[in-house]
């Protein structure tokens, strides 16, 4: 064996990328569960096509999962890797534009063959693993899928069965590199394969052998380590963005004492919140299949008029499709949460791909004057508060709230500080009480301190009422084609929105100076990158701050008085120019946007070089 | 006894609100139906819930002492279900129109057939849009002469009995707004089915579309031009019930039961699909000579089939019994977590 020298580092980047059919996605969440359970802090990325087997080889199949580990906090997957792996020269070709210099390379020879070098458009006389095209770099060249089929010839399986097992040779691997126990993945084999022995066994089989190849080849010379991050004490797990929203919509039923209904359609990248719940009926999740976006938040409509904490959830084509939806419940004053994980638009546009353009269409995107509730959620873990808020204030203002996450922070996943129930806020709802012999009439639109009417629901006596989406008179509920009534019930529907400012946290600086040269605001998925590049600056000497708003509609009270404390304000989206609109229409500050459409998201480097090219 | 001072009546049921429908639509009729049969079908007051779209008829709910929404165009199915699902125990009850339920909710109106919530869905066929004021509707004739279409629509009308046994229905109707009793049966029927109930109610719009149903619902044409089913009688009509239908094979054939026995005839059989697919075809334009006769009641019903909400529920309570203590806590935390410091 040779002699293996070990290397301490604060932070690592890995790309597993191959063929979308590789297996990488799995490849790279099991490694984060590794890293997690040791105690990095941690952000990932995964990237993939939206076709589910795309054309093999090619360029449009590479499927990428980023994983940033480290010591430190980590809040972004990272800008550049430190290790490449790829599956195929596709994969390679896709990648290496953002692999460090000296970076490592992990390549699987048979993935560059004349075959595989022609889908993805290299000429033969150009393999980069022989050219001398990557001599910047660490390469390792290993036969992945020779030495899989060696080590599974025996086990009965076909060529194709045994191929899939490629990932586990290249986790294996990695593990060995970065000094991880294997325990979780062995346990997660055994249970996923529990009913298939030989597929079982040849993955483990496999996994092992990757580790052995680091271990008794001489390739792998150094080894690394990266120790646990110095984190808040506490419990953690790790958690996806779409994950902590469902678990945060099935918090805010428990907490309320309401049955969820959660109505959709699936669509990407929204439908694992509708996965989630699904798996959650013993907490007296109803979820709802309909047979279209209309159909979803429709039934959720029904179900929050008979008295359930009611959602539906989809992502920007299918949001579309529910705006005059939305509008029926403003009218209607019912509480509805709407779930939209934005992708890239306009129409279907990048499904797979991250974008935040979709808050002018939250805040705005309405037939009439339809103000209702937006927030959107920061990071992965954040998708659990802001999604739980959204019910809180959905159900005590008896207002729709549309809750923002993004395709970055719903497929994206970090540590969780998760909280204890009992520190969660309350949420408490009471329905319209029945009436008895002699009392008024019910007036359905009467309202409280919040200007919020009863939630009086069907079964109630005394309590029958009409509602609906024609102009309503106050108080009573009836309709109404009075004039100065419409303006008065618009102006209201406006006030209710602009009064849950009371019932809202300060906006906070997150990083840096309380006053000062300039302020990056910021709001949605780009937290991570927006505090790693205020770090950054501030670490150089600049006299900057991070502000993220996550209460977009209405904005937190004091936020005025926040951009009034900076000489310049930047607003960085990952849109076209959206929140920087209202910033400068609301507060008449000539705030700067710095925008990145390219459905990916921002890397603070860039942010970095952004902000000093405008402070210059 | 004590039990009669509490007894509902069809006053309970109506509204303070005006009745804003034209003078002489045959949506009066309708609601005065619905008023006269709810009182007596043992449901408490506060456990209805009228639904309904967009469009004259989907005005219903405001005319009716019960709770109610006047939803968005199309969507009333879609939203009853939400509300059924969640609160099977209430009454829960659509109104719909040929152009709310059959053009702009068309993929509602078949998946709610196909789910089978126990909804009781009344669709007002006036064969026109009459809100927009007389525009060619989904139902209308091939060559309508309306505003939007003033050379004839070239459009083929549905026929709403045969789309909604393709879509499964479980209990398919028919019946008009000018005949009271038939329709207060059929109402009743409708809420007795369990599943969604389809009750298509042949209602005229005297101002755009004035007498198209003239020729089944006029005494001087009504016994010949129409066919008014009961469950296990023989299919017969005619001025004086002198003709009948009779079965050929798979081909249903007029008789004239001069020259044919009765017992010859075609017994009606509710649960019979194959049959009633058959009937629903009964279609013809009027005009035509050797036209069927167009039929009313009751053309199938499937007991069979169990109601979305019971399936629904029922699932939940099984997972709920598998779970009785589900500990949020340690849902949050997921399978695996470490501890730091």
């Amino acid at each position: 064996m040779s002699q293996v020298l070990d290397t301490e580092l604060e932070s690592v980047v890995i790309r597993f990328a191959g063929d979308s059919g590789d297996g990488m996605q799995l490849t790279g969440t099991q490694f984060t569960n590794a890293a997690a359970l040791f105690g990095n802090d941690l952000a990932t990325f995964p990237d993939f096509p939206a076709e589910i087997r795309a054309p093999q080889g090619t360029l449009a199949g590479v499927s990428g999962f980023q994983i940033h580990f480290g010591s430190t906090a980590i809040h972004t997957p990272g800008d550049q890797s430190d290790v490449l792996v790829a599956m195929n020269v596709a994969a390679l070709k896709a990648n290496i534009k953002n692999l460090k210099k000296g970076g490592v390379i992990i390549a699987n020879s048979d993935g560059f063959d004349s075959k595989n070098m022609r889908l993805a458009n290299v000429p033969d006389d150009q393999n980069p693993l022989t050219d001398g095209s990557l001599s910047t770099y660490d390469l390792k060249t290993i036969d992945v899928t020779k030495i899989t089929r060696a080590a599974l010839q025996d086990s009965g399986l076909g060529v194709k069965e045994i191929d899939r097992c490629k990932n586990m040779f290249v986790l294996g691997l990695i593990y060995f590199m970065y000094h991880r126990s294997m325990e979780s993945s062995i346990a997660f084999i055994k249970s996923k394969f529990k009913k298939n022995e030989s597929v079982m066994n040849a993955n483990l089989k496999v996994l092992q052998a990757g580790w052995s190849y680091g271990e008794t080849t001489e390739m792998f010379a150094n080894r690394f380590k990266v120790a646990p991050a110095k984190m808040e004490a506490g419990i953690y797990r790790s958690v996806m963005g779409n994950e902590a929203t469902a678990l945060g919509l099935v918090a805010a039923a428990q907490k309320s004492g309401l049955s969820l209904f959660y109505g959709t359609y699936p669509i990407t990248p929204a439908t694992d919140v509708l996965h989630e719940l699904s798996k959650h009926k013993h907490f007296n999740i109803k979820t709802y299949q309909a047979e279209d976006e209309i159909a979803g938040i429709c039934s959720a409509i029904g179900a929050a008029f008979g008295g359930s904490l009611a959602v539906t959830g989809s992502s920007g084509p299918g949001i579309a499709l529910k705006t005059e939806a939305i509008g029926l419940a403003t009218m209607l004053e019912m509480p509805l949460v709407i779930v939209n994980v934005q992708r890239a638009g306009p129409s279907t546009g990048l499904p797979t791909k991250t974008e935040q353009a979709d808050l002018l269409q939250a805040i705005y995107g309405r037939n009439g004057e339809c103000p209702v509730i937006v927030l959107a959620a920061q990071s992965p873990s954040d998708c659990f508060n802001l999604a739980y808020e959204a019910c809180r204030l959905a159900l005590t203002h008896m207002i729709p709230v549309f809750f923002l996450s993004d395709g970055y922070i719903a497929n994206g996943s970090e540590p969780w500080k998760f909280p204890s129930t009992a520190d969660l806020k309350d949420i408490n709802v009471s329905f319209a009480k029945e009436k008895a012999e002699g009392d008024d009439k019910f007036m359905p639109y009467q309202r409280d301190e919040k200007l919020a009417r009863p939630w009086a629901i069907p079964g109630t006596k005394g309590l029958e009422h009409r509602i609906g989406g024609l102009e309503k008179q106050n108080i009573t509920g009836n309709i109404s084609y009075d004039p100065a009534n419409h303006e008065f019930m618009v102006k209201l529907r406006q006030e209710r929105v602009d009064l849950v400012a009371n019932y809202i946290p300060d906006q906070t600086i997150d990083s840096g100076f309380e006053k000062g040269d300039l302020l990056i605001l910021g709001w949605g998925g780009t937290y991570g990158a927006l505090k790693t590049a205020t770090g950054k600056l501030l670490d150089e000497g600049y006299k900057v701050a991070h502000a993220h708003v996550r209460y977009l509609s209405p904005f937190p009270k004091n936020l005025g008085e926040i951009l009034a404390n900076y000489k310049t304000v930047v607003v960085p989206e990952l849109n076209n120019g959206q929140l920087v609109k209202i910033i400068r229409d609301k507060y008449f500050v000539d705030a700067i946007p710095y925008n990145k459409i390219q459905g990916q998201p921002f890397m603070s480097q860039e942010v970095v070089t952004k902000i000093k090219e405008i402070l210059s | 006894m004590e039990m009669v001072e509490n007894k509902l009546t069809s006053k309970d049921f109506s509204s303070d609100q005006e009745v804003r429908w034209c003078p002489g639509c045959g949506d009066y009729s309708i609601l005065k139906q619905v008023q006269t049969v709810l009182p007596d079908l043992g449901v408490k007051k506060e456990d209805y819930a009228f639904i309904s779209g967009i469009g004259c008829s989907s005005r219903f709910p405001y005319y009716m002492d019960t709770f109610g929404m006047h939803s968005i165009h199309g969507r009333a199915m879609a939203i009853a279900t939400g509300l059924k699902a969640t609160r099977p125990e209430l009454s829960v009850w659509v109104v719909t129109g040929d152009g709310d339920s059959m053009s702009i909710g068309g993929n509602h109106f078949i998946h709610t057939l196909r789910r089978n919530p126990d909804l009781n869905v009344m669709l007002f066929n006036n064969q026109i849009y009459g809100l927009t004021k007389g525009q060619y509707s989904p139902t209308s004739e091939q060559g309508k002469v309306t505003k939007s279409s003033p050379y004839g629509s070239v459009d083929y009308a549905f026929n709403p009995i045969a789309l909604c046994l393709g879509a499964d229905a479980t209990f398919v109707a028919r019946s008009m707004d000018r005949d009271p009793k038939h329709m207060q049966a059929m109402i009743k029927r409708s809420f007795e089915h369990k599943g969604t109930s389809l009750l298509e109610i042949y209602q005229n719009c005297n101002v755009f579309n004035d007498g198209a149903f003239e020729i089944f619902t006029e005494k001087s044409s009504k016994k010949q031009q129409t066919l008014m089913m009961e469950h296990g009688k023989p299919l017969v009509f005619g001025e004086n019930a002198d003709k009948g239908i009779k079965l050929d094979g798979f081909k249903p054939v007029i008789v004239d039961l001069n020259d044919a026995s009765v017992n010859d005839l075609w017994i009606h059989d509710e649960t019979d699909l194959v049959k009633a697919t058959i009937i629903s075809r009964f279609y013809d334009d009027p005009s035509i000579e050797g036209h069927f006769p167009r039929p009313f009641g009751v053309f199938y019903i499937n007991s069979a089939r169990r109601s979305f909400e019971d399936l629904f529920n029922e699932q939940i309570d099984q997972i709920k019994e598998k779970n009785p203590a589900p500990d949020l806590d340690k849902l949050i935390a997921g399978k695996e977590t470490w501890v730091v410091g």
